[in-house]
C-alpha cells in the first residue's frame, strides 16, 4: 500500500551496466519464484513424511486436498483481479450468501439442476455489484470490498437466517464429497483443475490476459493504449463473484450443509494463497501456476502439522503469517544486499583515486 | 502570486478543508442523533441512561481501535492485525492479573500497551525498514499473532472470577456519571487527535499519506513517521486488549476475532480515506459509535440480528460513495479557485 515500495521486485531500471549484470545473475540464481516454491513444497514433503507416515499417502492427499479445495477455486478468479491490482474481500461473503440462496431455494422444493444456476447468477450479480462501484463510481476496491464483506454476509443471514438445511440429496452431495473415477484425487479437484487449465489460459494466452497485466501495470499507459480498463475491470470482479458461488454451492454439497455462516475467514486464505504464489499485491505481476503451487504448498503444511502429534495445530496459523511476510520481504532483502555490495564495488575504484 | 497572498490561499483551502471535515463529522452526528430519535421513539427504553450507558461502554473500545487505525491508514498504510494483537494483550491482563492479584493495575496497563506496541514495531519494521506492503504484512502478522495467541492460551481461557474486582470495576464504573471506559477514550481521542492536528509529527502523517513522494522531497522522515504510527496503532490495541479485559472478564484465544474488518469500516465510516491523506481520529470515533449504535438500535427494535452485519456494510458502501463525491466536488473548488488566482 506504500507507494514508495511500488518499484518492489522489479530491478532497478536505471542501474548502470555492471550493476545490471549483478541483479541479473542474482535473479538467475534464485531463479523464478515458482521454482523457490517447488523447493519449499520438497522441504514440506520431507519434512511431512518424517512427522508422520500417513503424510506420503493418497488419503492424506484426498483429505488434505478437500479441505482447501473452496479457497482453491476463489484463489483463481482473485488471481486475475490482483493482477488487473484490484483487490476482492468479499469473496468468502459471496461464497456464503450462495451458499443460503441454496439452503432457501432447497427448502421452497426447488430442484438442485435449477438452484446451482441461480446461485451462479447471485454470485455474478455481487461481483458485477463490486464492479460496478469500483469501475463506475471510482470507489477503491478495498473499501469497497470492505463494504460488500459485511454485506453479502449480512444478505445471506437475512436469506435464511441461523438455520442450516442438511437434507440435500446423495447423488450430488457424493459429487461433492466423491473421488473422481476410482482415482484418489476428489472431484472438487478435477474441477479445480479444470478451472485452472481455463484461467492459465484465460490470463496467459489471450490478449484480455495481456490487457489484465497491461492493467495492473499501468492503469493509465493500459487506457491510453486505448484498453478498456473499466469493463475489463468489471469482468474480473463479476467472474470473481461467479467463482465465488461456485464455490459455496461446492462446500455446500461438500458438507453437505447449506447455511450463512460457512467460509469464514477464507477471504483471507485466499489472498494469503495468491500472495505466495508470487502475485504482487500491486498488480501487474504472478502467474496462474504460481498460485497453484501456493496452494499446494499451503495445503502440505497443514495437514503435515495436522498428521504430525508432536506440533500443535495452531502452528498452521503462525507459518502461514510467516510465509506470506516472508515471500515479500525475502526478495526484498535479497536486493538490498546486491544492491550494497554493489556501492561498495563502485565506491572502493574511486577511494582509491582520490 | 506574491508571499502574502499565497499565504492567504493557503489558509483559504485549509478552511475550506476544515469545513468539509466538520459537515463530514455533522453528518455522522446527525446520523446518530437521527438513528437514536427514531430508536426511542418506537422503544422508549433505549434511551434510558442503562441503555445509553451500555452503548458508550461498548463503542469505546471500538472507538480507541479506530482512533488507532485511523494514524496509520492516513499514512497510506492498513493494519489489519489489531484483532490479533488486542487478543494478545487482553490474554496478558488477564493471565498476569489472576496469577498475582495484586499486581498493580498502572503496571499491567504498561505491560499490555508495551506488548501491543512490541507488536506494532514488528508490523512498523517490516514495512518501513523490509518495505513489504502494509497488506501483506499485517495480513500475515494477523495470523501470526493469533497463533500465538493460541499457542500461548493452549485452550485456557480467563475468568472474571480469578481477576481482581478493583480491575473489572474500571469495565463497569463511573466517574461523576461518565463511565471510566468512555473516559479512557476520550483521553485517547483527545490527545491523538490534539497530535495530529497540531503537532509537527502528525501533519507529517497527512503529508505523506497524501503525496508520499512530495513528503519525501519535502525533507519529511516518512520511514521514522510511518513507524511511529504502526506503533502507536500498536500500543492503542494492546490499551483496548488490556480494556477488552476490564470490560468482558472472560478472555480466550479468539478474543478480537474479526475486529480488524468493523475497525476499519469505523473509520472509513467517519471519512478517514482508505487511500490516506484525509480524515480525523474525532470522524473515525463517531463512525465506531454510529456502527455501535446502530447494532444496539437493531436489537433494541427487533429488527431481525441478521439485518445487522448487512446494515453496516450498506453504510460503509454510502459513506464511501458520499466521501467520493465530495472529495471530487472539493477538489474542482479548490482548482478553480487556484486557477482565478494565477489567471
Amino acid at each position: 500500500m506504500q507507494a514508495e515500495t511500488a518499484t518492489q521486485g522489479t530491478p532497478p531500471a536505471a542501474a548502470p551496466a555492471p550493476p545490471r549484470e549483478g541483479a541479473t545473475r542474482l535473479r538467475a540464481a534464485l531463479g523464478r519464484w515458482e521454482a523457490l516454491l517447488i523447493g519449499l513444497i520438497a522441504i514440506t514433503l520431507i519434512a511431512g513424511s518424517a512427522l508422520s507416515e500417513e503424510f506420503l499417502t493418497a488419503d492424506s492427499f484426498t483429505t488434505g486436498s478437500l479441505d482447501l479445495s473452496e479457497v482453491a477455486l476463489m484463489a483463481l478468479a482473485l488471481t486475475l483481479v490482483i493482477v488487473a491490482a484490484e483487490i476482492d474481500l468479499s469473496v468468502a461473503s459471496m461464497l456464503a450468501l450462495s451458499s443460503a440462496l441454496m439452503a432457501d431455494l432447497w427448502n421452497r422444493g426447488l430442484p438442485l439442476e435449477l438452484i446451482m444456476p441461480i446461485c451462479l447468477v447471485a454470485g455474478a450479480l455481487c461481483g458485477a455489484f463490486n464492479g460496478f462501484l469500483v469501475t463506475r463510481l471510482g470507489l477503491p476496491s478495498l473499501a469497497v470490498t470492505i463494504g460488500t464483506f459485511a454485506l453479502f454476509r449480512g444478505l445471506a443471514y437475512v436469506v435464511i437466517g441461523d438455520e442450516s438445511v442438511t437434507d440435500f440429496p446423495a447423488t450430488w452431495t457424493d459429487r461433492g464429497f466423491g473421488n473422481f473415477a476410482g482415482t484418489f484425487i476428489p472431484n472438487t479437484i478435477v474441477l479445480f483443475a479444470i478451472l485452472a487449465v481455463a484461467f492459465a489460459v484465460v490470463l496467459h494466452a489471450t490478449p484480455f490476459g495481456r490487457s489484465i497485466y497491461a492493467i495492473g501495470a499501468n492503469q493509465e499507459a493500459a487506457y491510453f493504449a486505448g484498453l478498456r480498463v473499466k469493463r475489463i475491470k468489471l469482468i474480473l470482479f463479476t467472474l470473481s463473484g461467479i467463482v465465488a458461488a461456485l464455490a459455496g454451492i461446492v462446500i455446500s454439497l461438500r458438507n453437505s450443509t447449506a447455511a450463512a455462516n460457512v467460509g469464514q475467514g477464507f477471504e483471507l486464505t485466499a489472498i494469503t494463497a495468491v500472495l505466495l504464489g508470487g502475485v504482487s499485491i500491486f498488480g501487474g505481476r504472478g502467474t496462474i501456476l504460481g498460485v497453484i503451487l501456493a496452494l499446494f504448498l499451503l495445503g502440505a503444511i497443514q495437514k503435515a502439522i495436522l498428521l504430525s502429534e508432536s506440533i500443535s495445530s495452531y502452528w498452521i496459523q503462525i507459518v502461514t503469517g510467516a510465509l506470506l511476510v516472508g515471500s515479500v520481504l525475502g526478495p526484498n532483502l535479497a536486493r538490498r544486499v546486491s544492491e550494497m555490495r554493489r556501492r561498495h564495488a563502485h565506491q572502493h575504484p574511486l577511494e582509491e583515486g582520490q | 502570486m506574491s508571499a502574502p497572498a499565497a499565504a492567504a490561499e493557503g489558509a483559504r483551502a485549509r478552511r475550506l478543508t476544515e469545513w468539509v471535515y466538520r459537515v463530514r463529522e455533522l453528518g455522522i452526528v446527525v446520523a446518530l442523533a437521527v438513528l437514536i430519535a427514531v430508536t426511542a421513539a418506537i422503544e422508549p427504553r433505549f434511551i434510558e441512561t442503562d441503555s445509553l450507558r451500555n452503548l458508550a461502554l461498548n463503542a469505546s473500545i471500538f472507538a480507541i481501535l479506530a482512533v488507532g487505525q485511523t494514524l496509520v491508514i492516513v499514512t497510506r498504510n492498513v493494519d489489519l492485525s489489531v484483532g490479533s494483537v488486542l487478543c494478545l494483550s487482553a490474554y496478558l491482563a488477564g493471565d498476569l492479573l489472576s496469577g498475582n492479584q495484586d499486581l498493580p493495575l498502572p503496571v499491567v496497563f504498561a505491560l499490555g500497551i508495551a506488548l501491543g506496541a512490541a507488536c506494532g514495531l514488528f508490523n512498523g519494521l517490516l514495512v518501513t525498514w523490509g518495505q513489504v506492503p502494509a497488506l501483506v504484512v499485517t495480513l500475515g502478522t494477523l495470523y501470526m499473532f493469533r497463533g500465538l495467541a493460541f499457542l500461548w492460551t493452549d485452550g485456557r481461557q480467563v475468568n472474571a472470577e480469578t481477576l481482581p474486582d478493583a480491575f473489572l470495576n474500571l469495565g463497569s464504573d463511573s466517574i461523576l456519571g461518565v463511565p471510566i471506559l468512555v473516559l479512557f477514550a476520550l483521553v485517547v481521542l483527545l490527545v491523538t487527535g490534539q497530535w495530529l492536528r497540531d503537532y509537527r509529527a502528525g501533519r507529517e502523517l497527512y503529508a505523506i499519506g497524501s503525496n508520499p513522494e512530495g513528503a519525501r522531497l519535502a525533507g519529511v522522515r516518512s520511514e521514522r513517521r510511518v513507524l511511529t504510527a504502526f506503533v502507536l496503532a500498536g500500543a492503542l490495541a494492546g490499551l483496548g486488549g488490556v480494556l477488552f479485559t476490564a470490560r468482558f472478564g472472560t478472555v480466550d484465544a479468539t478474543a478480537g476475532f474479526g475486529y480488524e474488518l468493523t475497525v476499519i469500516a469505523a473509520a472509513v465510516v467517519g471519512g478517514v480515506a482508505i487511500f490516506g491523506g484525509t480524515g480525523s481520529v474525532y470522524g473515525a470515533a463517531l463512525g465506531a459509535l454510529l456502527l455501535g449504535t446502530i447494532t444496539s438500535s437493531l436489537i433494541v427494535l427487533r429488527v431481525e440480528a441478521f439485518w445487522q452485519q448487512a446494515a453496516i456494510g450498506a453504510l460503509l458502501l454510502v459513506a464511501i460513495a458520499f466521501d467520493r463525491l465530495v472529495g471530487l466536488r472539493v477538489d474542482a473548488a479548490l482548482r478553480r479557485r487556484s486557477a482565478r488566482r494565477a489567471g
